[in-house]
């Protein structure tokens, strides 16, 4: 019984497999993201003509056919408009950017004084860079720098006639200082009062819940651009003959309660995502009201609405280039007050301009939005879905 | 319609609240600030804009150095308020501002109902149109049916529509709200006809890409006088912001310029020393509130009319605007300055 049966032996090799579909790698990226069906394919081939469209000439008109450099509308302009350019040139006008970069960022703040904002910008950005970082210790020490010392330093440096600093009275504040300082305010103030209003309005207590609904309803009911109107151009027809207070200091009341108003509606709004659970169990613990609120419920009502408390944030920074209806030159009202220097006058000079201030705003918008996804990344617990 | 109720409620209000702000001396009250509170645009080629370090810089801004020469013998001693078309007339009433060179122009309406004084034209402009010469128009009687473009919420808009209206023809309004705007809107033919003050169609020319292929029809449909106001009760502060402007004419009779100035104060001629407050007893100046000098102190501030005119908004600035009706009246122009004597 030595012969072998039933059992099947191979008499040839077998075939080799095909080599697995690659899982890695820029074909196989490709494949699945952008060629994964023809429809896919379609719509990846239309986009990219379409890019390849719009992409060259915007890099030609905003880089390669620019004018960089210059000291006037010269050379900005064609021939025949009384330019050096050659007739049909059309580029971008970074020389007027350039010439104007100054008063992009200060406004008509004294050319000798310009020192004072540029230090109160880089602390500002020497205090906010650790806030930012969630692994940097000593936070306490850090918020009272950029809350407190930050704003006494602003408040001396900026307006100045303290220590023999020469007064600059805030009409000739403009540019990207005004938008920061009011922004910056608007964003400190509103974040807090925000809160307040919003716990004043689920609050038991019947006249501060009034209060605080009036509040919030009425200064949410009357667009911005009212309330700046009001503040600049009636207040000083009700005030006595001689009183003033500086125009500057009611756009930073105006724009702050504004913003205090939309954000206690943020606030509320994560305030009634907490089921009762937590204030039971807060309550249970024997944990005062403001106990309960600062270690129990704001923590989570909070982290629930950043994105409506940044979104707010985003709104706010964008609205403060009203001011500029109230004759105060933000950024974007000081890059279109210098359309009417003649010297710079010419056809290419308001879209550069404009371009230029967009993407300022951008830069600051998505740096803040990148951010709050960070920061939601960070607290992430368990609500994710 | 919802502009002139607004101006009529604003000025209604300014009437009962403001009543008591008129007696004070504004000439007192800016000598014990120290400065002349301006009120000039928010940003208007040539009359007020920014230079390249950001001051203020223009024709209307000339006028607030004028007077601030006048008062302090310094041109340097005013504050500017930038104002919006809508601030401007609340902020002179509420006494914000001391004077408005704000290239307002003056209407019965804005001297009586609004309360305000006007008396020297330091601009006369007047509504003109720009077309493309392509089009072959020869007068803006033959533009029936053509799409003009206007910014919305102007004086311009109205007289626009009232012409055509008064000449029984057709057109369709293309409307902005913000003037570069506008300019884009022309510049890119998305209308055939642009209509503005005449010195805003010399800025529109500095913006267009093909300035030649552009003309400006003889027309001029409205009349625009410009000048500085101020609040109604104060005869003497009206009297120096009058005079400041006759005397910027009257320099440029004379042949008085910014260089030339103190040379000019040697003159023989009687009536120039008489001007410029060098004559022996001379009352020229104190009996306005001012010294003697304030002629020559305008004059060294900021030059003769002529001067002003050509460094802003004239032969020396890019805009080249015409002298036209603001040449002196013995030049063919309209601008008189009464007899300093």
């Amino acid at each position: 019984m030595n012969t072998h049966q039933g059992n099947f032996v191979r008499t040839s090799m077998i075939e080799a497999a095909p080599a697995p579909i690659q899982t890695g790698g820029i074909a196989y990226w490709l494949r699945k993201n952008l060629f994964a069906t023809p429809k896919d394919a379609a719509l990846t081939i239309i986009s990219l003509l379409v890019l390849a469209w719009l992409i060259p000439p915007a890099v030609q008109w905003l880089f390669i056919d620019a004018a960089w450099t210059g000291g006037g509308r010269g050379v900005c302009a064609t021939v025949a408009q009384g330019g050096s350019q050659p007739d049909g040139w059309s580029g971008a006008c970074w020389a007027f950017v350039n010439a104007k970069f100054d008063q992009f960022l200060f406004g008509r703040y004294p050319i000798d004084e310009r020192w004072r904002p540029a230090l109160v910008g880089i602390l500002f950005v020497l205090f906010l860079t650790p806030m930012l970082i969630p692994k940097v210790p000593y936070k306490n020490l850090n918020a009272i720098l950029l809350l407190v010392v930050l704003p006494i330093l602003a408040l001396i440096l900026l307006p100045g006639g303290w220590f023999g600093l020469p007064f600059v009275e805030t009409p000739l504040w403009g540019g990207l200082m005004v938008t920061l300082v009011l922004s910056f305010v608007g964003i400190a103030v509103s974040l807090p009062l925000g809160i307040l209003l919003a716990l004043g309005r689920r609050s038991t207590m019947p006249v501060i819940k009034m209060l605080c609904t009036v509040f919030i309803e009425i200064v949410r009911g009357i667009p911005l651009i009212t309330v700046l109107f009001m503040a600049s151009v009636m207040l000083p027809l009700f005030l006595p003959q001689g009183v003033t207070f500086d125009k500057f200091l009611r756009a930073l009341i105006g724009v702050s309660l504004f913003a205090s108003a939309y954000m206690a509606e943020v606030v509320r709004g994560g305030l009634q995502a907490i089921g009762k659970g937590q204030y039971e169990g807060a309550d249970s613990l024997g944990l005062s009201f403001w106990q309960k609120m600062n270690l129990i419920v704001l923590p989570q009502a909070l982290k629930l609405v950043i994105p409506g408390i940044v979104n707010t944030f985003i709104g706010l920074f964008k609205d403060t280039s009203l001011v500029s209806i109230i004759g105060m030159f933000d950024l974007l009202g000081i890059v279109r007050l210098n359309f009417s220097d003649a010297n710079w006058a010419s056809a290419v000079t308001p879209i550069s301009g404009l371009i230029f201030a967009g993407f300022i705003f951008w830069l600051f918008c998505f740096g803040m939005s990148r951010y709050s996804g960070f920061m939601e990344r960070v607290l992430d617990t368990s609500h994710k879905r | 319609m919802a502009r002139r109720i607004l101006t009529a409620l604003v000025g209604a209000a300014v009437m009962g609240i403001g009543a008591h702000s008129a007696s004070a001396g504004t000439l007192d009250d800016v000598k014990a600030k120290g400065f002349v509170q301006c009120g000039v645009n928010t940003g208007l080629a040539g009359f007020a804009a920014p230079d390249a370090s950001g001051n203020w810089s223009g024709f209307d801004v000339d006028y607030c150095k004028a007077i601030a020469a006048a008062i302090f013998a310094d041109g340097s001693k005013v504050k500017y308020s930038p104002t919006s078309a809508k601030e401007r007339f609340p902020a002179l009433q509420s006494g914000e501002v001391d004077v408005l060179a704000r290239n307002t122009t003056w209407t019965i309406n804005r001297d009586t109902a609004l309360g305000f004084n006007f008396r020297p034209v330091n601009y006369y402009d007047g509504q003109g149109f720009m077309v493309r010469k392509g089009l072959n128009v020869k007068s803006a009687l033959e533009l029936s049916g053509a799409a003009v473009c206007v910014q919305t919420g102007t004086t311009t808009e109205l007289n626009l529509a009232d012409y055509f209206k008064a000449n029984n023809l057709q057109y369709n309004p293309v409307v902005f709200e913000k003037l570069e705007e506008v300019n884009a809107a022309y510049d890119a033919g998305r209308c055939d006809v642009y209509t503005t003050d005449q010195s805003g169609l010399y800025s529109l020319r500095l913006t267009l890409s093909k300035p030649d292929d552009h003309m400006i029809l003889p027309e001029i449909i409205s009349k625009e006088p410009l000048g500085p106001a101020v609040r109604q009760g104060d005869d003497q502060w009206f009297d120096i912001v009058s005079w400041v402007h006759y005397a910027l004419i009257q320099a440029e009779e004379f042949g008085v310029t910014q260089a030339n100035v103190e040379e000019m104060k040697k003159s023989t001629n009687p009536d120039v020393q008489r001007f410029l407050g060098v004559e022996a007893d001379s009352k020229i100046g104190t009996d306005l509130g001012l010294t003697n000098e304030w002629a020559v102190n305008i004059i060294k501030a900021v030059g003769n009319y002529g001067e002003v005119f050509d460094r802003n908004i004239g032969a020396g600035s890019p805009l080249k605007i015409e002298r036209g009706l603001n040449a002196l009246w013995n030049k063919g122009g309209i601008q008189y300055a009464p007899p300093v004597r």
